[in-house]
């Protein structure tokens, strides 16, 4: 795999030194933040199983509040650092984000509709607005995947990139339109969802999307080495053995899923996609194989850590969680684009 | 190319000039009739429209909005939009002589005032915003007197309401406008300003937002949790009802915070009630209904 010999353990010990540090930073972040919140709570009380958990409010608060909007943060926050990654390496783009391509305002499109027209699963029990989300993305997937596919063998990334950013701009329309039918309080519950919320309430949302996120991160781990070649220019690349339609395939494909399956648990978060890729970049290098990990860890902990503002800050009203990464990520953008390389 | 444009403005203007008179004249006509009361009215807000039917001006309302339900004669009158997108034209080509609009419509307002139509201008507020308008409206549409007694008629109504609850003890009650399907997510709730506020008041509950001074907050569960509601009602517009087959399941998502007084003791309520959600003549009956899903002991 490489001529150098002393490379693959520098490799080895780096990609251990990343993952163990930013998985402590992750971990500290996921086992810390339920510890705080809006309300004191007697953990004492809260851990002693001895008191049913249908009358204890302090395990209530604990298992049903917090626990879940943790773990929520934690999975929204990686899944969209990594695909963050995954969608700057494959259209050799710094400023791509998850939502570049459509994908989110699909997943948007479809929450609206299910909040607007008041859909409901009632019959299996679960709610629609999560669903009608997933459903969105992959809906947008399949409408630019196939034009980016149409003309070319293989797909093009210009394709690519035109076709995600008008089916950005038609799917907003399309939400603008379906907005005209709603009522006031759905007009204000649909501006709240696009703000991002973490608040599950329960962990179904979280397993519902857990397969599509596993698949997902498989890919990804495997993409590490193609997306090195890729950011080489697709022709280099080609000519080290890459079969780059394929692994261009793939990127695009696990990316979208993993940014539906984050939009569904948490709405359309922004800036975690582009400035957590960045600032890993920043510590560890271009290597994905290092990036991509680290990525997804320090996404984790960085959403866990502006959803805790979220809910603390204005206490007991909470902001929306989207508003704290970009108050965050919005500066940081702008230094990014005027930033000498 | 300057001159080509200003071959274009000549007209453009002198048509405008045209608009303007054109628009002008028939308000002058009716200008008399202003004096001694509106002849044609226009409603964009459902809460004042029913205000108008209840003050006996309805025969002259020759249009409502879009959210317009009630009473429902309004079903058979032209629609002109709503509070994002009023109709300017059609509004314009119905010529009334008083609009009713909301505060925050400032370009439709120019507009009307531009084309010298009147205008009510209708402000959110609490109870006491009802029977303010009331009176306003009244002045306005010259039925003073009648809106003098339906005022009156909306004061006794509540304090009959507040008298007979005042003695109970208040149950802290979350009262839920707004929520996902199936699920706890989005939910929004009274704070502790308006009329639902209010109205929960007078009803002889305890706001468990009270301290929140916003209209609607976004209440996390961890909130509704340590809040600890005695009840909790769900109100919405009687159109947005949840199927009958549908009810018990969206009852049942309350389940997951059983530590709750109120899920635990059975005290989660639907209240589907247009006389709750529309600050109208009819928040005396809403709040009755709040009264006796509150304090069902009272009104037996």
């Amino acid at each position: 795999m490489n001529t150098d010999p002393g490379a693959p353990v520098t490799l080895a010990w780096r990609f251990a030194r990343t993952v163990l540090g930013f998985g402590a930073l992750a971990v500290a972040a996921v086992l810390l933040a339920p510890l705080v919140g809006a309300t004191a709570i007697d953990f004492r009380r809260a851990f002693d199983f001895s008191i049913p958990f249908a009358d204890n409010v302090d395990a209530q608060i604990f298992f049903v509040a917090r626990l879940p909007r943790t773990l929520a943060g934690a999975c929204v926050g990686g899944l969209f650092a990594a695909s963050g990654v995954v969608f700057q390496g494959l259209l050799r783009n710094p400023l791509a984000t998850p939502f570049t391509l459509g994908v989110s305002t699909g997943a948007a499109l479809g929450a609206v509709l299910a909040i607007t027209f008041n859909w409901s699963l009632g019959f299996i029990g679960i709610s629609a607005v999560p669903v009608a989300a997933f459903v969105g993305s992959l809906v947008a997937v399949a409408i630019v995947y196939a034009l980016a596919q149409a003309r070319h063998r293989g797909l093009s990334t210009t394709v690519l990139l035109l076709a995600g950013v008008t089916m950005n701009a038609f799917f907003s329309a399309m939400i603008l339109f379906v907005q005209y039918f709603a009522s006031f309080a759905d007009t204000y519950r649909t501006l709240r969802w696009l703000m991002g919320d973490l608040d599950v309430s329960s962990y179904e949302p979280l397993l519902a999307a857990l397969p599509t996120a596993t698949v997902a991160f498989v890919v990804f781990a495997w993409l590490a080495r193609p997306l090195n070649l890729l950011s080489l220019g697709p022709d280099s690349a080609e000519s080290r053995g890459l079969d780059v339609a394929r692994a261009q395939r793939a990127a695009f494909l696990s990316a979208s899923l993993a940014t539906g399956a984050a939009v569904s648990i948490g709405g359309p978060i922004g800036f975690v996609g582009i400035i957590i890729p960045h600032l890993v970049r920043l510590m560890v290098g271009p290597d994905h194989r290092l990036v991509l990990p680290a990525a997804t860890l320090f996404g984790a902990a960085f959403l866990v850590g502006c959803d805790l503002i979220a809910r603390t800050i204005l206490a007991p009203v909470e902001l929306p969680v989207g508003i704290i990464t970009a108050l965050l990520g919005g500066p940081f953008f702008l230094w990014l684009l005027i930033r000498k390389p | 190319m300057a001159a080509h444009q200003k071959a274009l403005t000549r007209p453009v203007a002198a048509l405008a000039a045209l608009l303007a008179v054109l628009a002008a004249a028939p308000h002058r006509q009716t200008a008399p009739a202003a004096a001694r009361g509106v002849a044609r009215i226009i409603s964009l807000v459902p809460a004042v429209t029913e205000m108008i039917y209840e003050i006996g001006a309805g025969p002259r309302v020759v249009a409502v909005s879009s959210y317009d339900t009630y009473p429902p004669e309004v079903k058979r009158l032209p629609n002109v939009g709503a509070l994002l997108d009023p109709n300017v034209e059609r509004i314009l080509s119905l010529k009334p002589d008083l609009v009713v609009v909301y505060g925050s419509q400032t370009d439709l307002k120019q507009q009307l005032a531009r084309a010298g139509i009147g205008v009510f201008d209708y402000r959110h507020a609490g109870l006491g915003g009802v029977t303010a308008t009331v009176r306003a409206l009244g002045a306005r549409t010259g039925d003073a007197a009648r809106a003098e007694d339906l005022a009156a008629r909306i004061d006794r109504g509540i304090e009959a309401i507040r008298r007979k609850v005042h003695d109970r003890p208040k149950p802290r009650t979350l009262l839920v406008f707004g929520r996902e399907r199936m699920a706890l997510r989005g939910i929004y709730a009274s704070g502790g300003t308006g009329f639902m506020d209010d109205m929960l008041t007078a009803a002889g509950g305890a706001n468990v937002f009270a301290e929140v001074k916003m209209e609607a907050v976004q209440a996390s569960t961890e909130q509704i949790l340590a809040k600890r509601p005695d009840v909790i009602v769900e109100t919405r517009a009687a159109n947005s009802a949840f199927a009958v087959g549908e009810r018990d399941a969206e009852l049942n998502v309350w389940k997951v915070l059983g530590a709750i007084p109120a899920v635990r003791s059975n005290r989660v309520y639907f209240l589907f009630d247009d006389r709750i959600v529309i600050p109208g003549p009819r928040v005396v009956e809403g709040t009755e209904a709040l009264a006796r899903t509150l304090h069902p002991d009272v009104f037996k």
